[in-house]
Parts: structure tokens; sequence; C-alpha cells
């Protein structure tokens, strides 16, 4: 077969001459390599002191948005964890009662949403299935810990904080088209309660 | 000074000879052996004869004693796989033991009359006389001596070649 | 033997050994760091300045590891074996030249501990009794990996002993003697042996890569096929012994290599300079060192652009290439001599 990149190279088993026998130029051949990599930029990144740059849309640690007023997006519907390659989602549903419309924005919610992050792979589908806009990847690393029950995270772990300084900012992993559609507030998705 | 090392040396070279023969495991008389061969090389320095020192921790305790304990170490031989002697065997071998103590004694004994052998000078272990010996006065023996080395170790290669049809 | 004597003595015996021990400390420092680089990686560098403290951290390290001995091994053995790799690592530095004499007080003092007239043959011993260290240790861990990496250890050392000799008798059929020290003083200015005997000089660091076990020729100590080799059983110190034995191995093989064929601390121009005698030792001693440091380099660049031998390329090596070209290269040397003294040219 014919070779497309014309990298490969036939393996040809011929007897060596004097010179190749003698091996001293090949060692000293493999010298010379390895002593010009003595000169060559070092790729090590002193990691506490500097960081590689993030993709804008890296696939990190999960985030449960809430909406504008501080209310958790999630109606734990089900599909992430029906998207979920890794089977890494559970939750438990619960009806809003009266008087939870600030925490809660629709009439159903999770009681208990957990992630096995030992299990999560990172792809993303949960993101892509969520028609609530409540579940995100972000750039944050799930961080390692001694023991498995660590990584089973419940929502305390997952739902962002309410002070609105300090929510998490998806819009970054927004396409256009969804800001756009964001913009349109007579679409009940859009709308605030 | 060197009276005391002298004692040192030849009780440590007694001492390790018979613990060679007298401990169980095969590994540990061969060790005894090199603690042997190292006070023979330390009363050779006492002589100031340093070349023969050298060349016998070279030869013996660096080469032919490695090779013995390779081989004990291959064999992993212990107290309980040693073969049981007969008691006719142990027979003969105090018997040829005890003839070999005569002929020691009565040669010691014989030598005795020939006391005084001081070296001459503290020249004679150098590697300068002792070169000088080997290859002029005796450099038919020497040389007859090395032929017989090609000798063996020509047989051990022929012995160790692969048979070839 | 009068006190000034002793004192002079005691003095150099005390900074041989813990120049040679400080040297092989910091080569520990120095292989991950040139390892680092030649990967183009950084190295340790957290420990002090440039990770300048990271032998002290490692040395802690060793010392406070839980010390195992296996319950079937031979305890005393056990305990030997380290020990005595490392008692023979340092004995060979006594025959060492490190520069000319020193005047003290209108009095010459020799800069080597002492002079033997044999000292390259007492080198030979003292390595030749350095494989028991490893073949006592791989015996009494009673680990049949050990066990292999002691049997490799010590064929290999026999082996390469052979050739070793062999290609430093040429230089002895040159110079004459076997004393180092006189050695070195022919070397005087640039006449150093490696241009008169650079097959004797291949085979002899070759011979001293297989010696040091150091790759290509680490087979003893063969990760990939024997966990650690001899001191797969070895923990703490005892295993910071082996380790560190080879370090002074090193440094000392550097140390011989660079004073048989690179004119130990004779360098060129050197009766030219007009230097005090002091001086003219002081920086001897400096590019002796130099040459030692360039040598313990050469052992690392080398460890990381070849890979490990198989055990019958060891021993093909050893046999059929090293111990024929040693023994031709005595052969011609003494032809050479042989012209050069009946016609003079």
């Amino acid at each position: 077969m014919q070779s497309l990149t014309g990298r490969s190279r036939i393996v040809v088993n011929k007897k060596m001459n004097f010179m190749e026998k003698l091996y001293l130029p090949a060692v000293m051949g493999g010298l010379m390599i390895t002593i010009r990599h003595l000169f060559r930029r070092k790729v090590t990144v002193s990691y506490p002191e500097q960081t590689r740059p993030f993709s804008p849309v890296y696939r990190g640690m999960h985030v449960l948005k809430r909406d504008e007023n501080g209310a958790e997006r999630c109606t734990a519907c089900g599909l992430c964890a029906v998207a979920c390659p890794a089977e890494a989602i559970t939750m438990e549903a619960a009806e809003r009662k009266k008087g939870e419309e600030r925490l809660y924005r629709e009439e159903k919610y999770a009681k208990v949403y957990e992630i096995n992050m030992l299990r999560c792979i990172f792809c993303g589908l949960c993101e892509e299935a969520c028609p609530k806009e409540s579940i995100f990847l972000t750039n944050r690393i799930t961080p390692a810990d001694y023991k498995r029950e660590n990584f089973v995270y419940g929502k305390d772990r997952l739902v962002e904080p309410f002070d609105p300084s300090k929510r998490v900012d998806v819009s970054e992993r927004q396409t256009t088209q969804v800001k756009e559609f964001k913009k349109h507030k007579e679409y009940t998705h859009n709308r605030l309660f | 000074m060197i009276h005391y090392l002298f004692y040192f040396l030849s009780f440590l070279a007694i001492f390790s000879a018979l613990m060679v023969v007298l401990v169980k495991n095969p590994v540990h008389s061969v060790l005894y052996l090199i603690v042997t061969l190292f006070s023979i090389a330390g009363h050779y320095v006492l002589l100031n004869a340093q070349f023969l020192a050298a060349v016998h921790v070279i030869v013996y305790a660096g080469a032919i004693m490695v090779l013995f304990l390779f081989v004990l170490m291959l064999l992993n031989l212990n107290v309980e796989t040693e073969s049981h002697k007969s008691s006719w065997l142990k027979f003969m071998a105090v018997l040829s033991g005890g003839l070999f103590l005569l002929v020691l004694t009565a040669s010691v004994k014989g030598s005795e009359k020939i006391h005084g052998v001081i070296s001459g000078g503290s020249e004679t272990g150098m590697i300068k006389t002792l070169g000088n010996t080997l290859f002029g006065e005796f450099m038919l023996p020497f040389e007859i001596s090395s032929l017989l080395f090609l000798i063996a170790m020509v047989g051990a290669v022929m012995l160790g070649k692969k048979e070839t049809q | 033997m009068e006190l000034s004597y002793l004192i002079y003595k005691a003095i150099l015996v005390a900074s041989v050994l813990g120049v040679s021990l400080l040297v092989a400390m910091y080569s520990t420092y120095a292989e991950r760091k040139v390892a680092a680089f030649l990967q183009d990686r950084i190295g340790p560098n957290r420990a002090g300045i440039f990770g300048i403290l990271q032998p002290l951290a490692d040395g802690i390290k060793m010392f406070m590891k839980e010390e195992i001995i296996p319950d079937v091994s031979n305890k005393v053995l056990f305990i030997l074996g380290p020990s005595l790799a490392m008692i023979t690592a340092c004995m060979t530095s006594a025959v060492i030249p490190w520069a000319t004499d020193i005047a003290v007080n209108g009095k010459n003092y020799a800069l080597q501990v002492t002079d033997v007239n044999i000292g390259i043959l007492y080198v030979f011993g003292v390595v030749s009794i350095g494989v028991y260290g490893v073949m006592i240790g791989g015996w009494a861990s009673n680990n049949k990996y050990s066990l292999l990496g002691a049997i490799r250890a010590s064929s290999q050392m026999i082996s390469y002993e052979i050739a070793m000799g062999l290609a430093v008798i040429s230089v002895v059929m040159m110079t004459g003697t076997l004393s180092l020290r006189e050695i070195v003083t022919q070397q005087h200015g640039f006449h150093w042996n490696v241009f008169y005997q650079p097959l004797a000089f291949v085979v002899f660091i070759v011979c001293a890569f297989a010696e040091c076990n150091r790759t290509p020729f680490d087979l003893p100590e063969c990760e990939t096929e024997l966990v650690g080799g001899y001191h797969t059983e070895y923990s703490s110190m005892k295993l910071g012994f082996y380790l560190f034995a080879e370090y002074v191995n090193m440094f000392i093989s550097s140390a011989i290599i660079s004073s048989v064929f690179f004119g130990g601390y004779n360098f060129p121009y050197m009766h030219e300079l007009n230097l005090s005698q002091n001086m003219l030792a002081a920086v001897g001693c400096l590019v002796f060192f130099a040459k030692i440091s360039f040598f313990i380099f050469f052992f690392m660049w080398i460890r990381w652009t070849l890979p490990r031998f198989r055990y019958d390329q060891l021993m093909n090596l050893g046999w059929k290439i090293l111990l024929p070209l040693a023994l031709i290269n005595i052969f011609i040397t003494g032809i050479i001599m042989a012209i050069n003294n009946n016609f003079a040219f």
C-alpha cells in the first residue's frame, strides 16, 4: 500500500557495514541529538505559579445555575441523566410548595441532585440536553480527594451561590443564537417570575 | 606495631580458614574463604610485596571467589538438601585428613633447619625485581606456564562450544 | 612518624572522603537536573534556590523511611551488603593524585593519600571486590529478582574487568609504571595519554560504564526485567547506601579516567604561566575537577542517550569485541615501542 504521508519506511534487514558495526558514529549521533535538547526551551509549566491557558469552553466541574432572581433553574426533568453516557447523574424530584417561588423557578424542582465525578467523563452532553439552561460545565477543575464518597457531588457543591456577585458566568459558553434567543422576553423561557 | 598487625592477620587467616570448614552454609564458607585470602594478601603487604598482594586480591578474591559464589548462589545449597555421608566415607575422610596432617607436620619439622630465610632486602616483592626475575632468570618456566594456561583456555572453549553437525 | 605528618594525612583522608561524598551527593542532584534538561524539563527546583538543597531533602527522606529487613533473609549479610558497597566505593580514592605538591612552611606535601607503586592495580583490586557488596546483598535478600541481579552483576563485573585491565596495560607499557602519580606526572602539559592510546581509552571508558553499573550496562538493577535488581528488598538508608555507592563509583571512575588518559591535574602551558607552587596546585586541582565534572556529565549524558543492552549483547561486547580490541592494542603498542627503542627516528 502506498504511504500517503511519506513518513513510513520499509524495514530492510540488511547486513551492517564496518562503519555501522563500529556503533561509535551512531553513538556520537545520538549524543549530539540529546545535547541539542539541553539548550532547547523547556516545556515545563511550574503549576501553582503558572497555569496553562484554559479554553473558554473548557469542560470542567458542573454548575447548576440560578436565574436572575436567584431561583434554581433545574426542574428535575431528568433529560441530563438520560443523556449522560456514563450514568453519572441521579436526581430526586419534589413539588414546589407555596412561598418557595423565590427558591425554585419551576413548579417541580430537584430535591436531590447528584453527579458522581468519578463516573463523569466531562463530555458535556448534559449541558446540551438541558432545556432549562440549568446545568453547565465550567472551567473549574474537580479537585482530588482521598475518599470515593467525596466525589459524589450533591446540590451543596453544584448549585451556584445565591449572592449575585459570586455567580458563575457561563455566557462565554453560549452561542450567538442562544444569546439572540434570550433577548426575546415574550417567550416564557426568558421571562422572570 | 607491625608485630601486632602480623598476629592479628595470622589469627584472622587461621580463624576464617577453620570457619571455611566448620560452617554449615556453603555461601558463608566461601565468604570466610574470601576473608582468609584477604588476610593472606595483608601478609604480602607486610612483606612489602604489594604487587603480589594486589594480584592475589584481584585474581583470587576478585575473580575466582566471585565465580565460586556465583555457582553456589545458583545452586542454592542448604542444610536440608545436603546429602548424608555414610560412616565409611567419614572414616576415610578422617584417615586421609590425618595423613595429610602428618605430611604437613613432617615437612614443617624438616624445614626448621633452614631457618633465617630473610628476604633479600625490602625490594624483593616490588614489581621491578619481580619482573626482572620472571622475564630473566625464570623466563622459560614462566613462558611454559603461560602456554599451559593457554592450553587450558583452548580446552575450556572447546568444551563450551556447541556441537554442530 | 612525627605528629605533623599524621595530622597532614588525617586532614587529607578526611577531605578526600568529604569531597568524594559531597560530589556524589551533588551528582544525584546533577543526574536529575541533566536528565530533566536533556528531556526538555526543568528538574527539581523546589528545595532551595534552583533546588540546590534537593540532595539534603533526599537524604532526610532516606533516613526517615521505614527500615525493612525481610524475615527470611540472613540479617548479618543483608546489612553487610550495602556497607561493603559503600566502603569499597570510598576506598578507591586513596591513590588518586589530586594536584601537584603544595608547600606549607617550606615543606612539600603531596596531595595524594598514599602513593603506592602499584596504584592502578590497587584500583582494580578494590573495584574487583566491590562486586561482593552487590552479590551478598542480592543473595541475602532471598528474592529471585535480587539473586538474578546479583548474578548479572558478578558476571558483568568479571567480564569487563579483564578488558579494562588489558586496556590499561597498553598505557602501563608506554609509561613504564603502575603508580598513578607517575602516570599523571608523565602527562605534563598536553602530553595526554588519550592522544597516544585512543583505542585503549575507548575500551576503558566502555568498561568503566559497565563496572559502575551505569546505563547502557545497568542490567543488575534493570527495572523492566528485575523490579529493582539486587536492591529490590532494600529500603531506607541501606538502599541509600547502594544508590550512593553508585555515585561515588562514578566520581572515582571519572577521576581515574581523567588521571590515566586526560592528564589529571595537568593542563596545557602549565609551566609557561610562571605560577607559584601553591597557585599551580590550586589551578591544577580546579582543572582536575573540571575534567572529572565533564566525565560525570558524560556518564549522565550517555545514560539519557543509549538504551539498555540485552544480556547476550553485553556479553558479546565484552568478550568478543572489547577483549580482542584491547589485545590488538597491546600488540600494536608493543610493536611501536619496539620500533622506537631499536631505531631512534
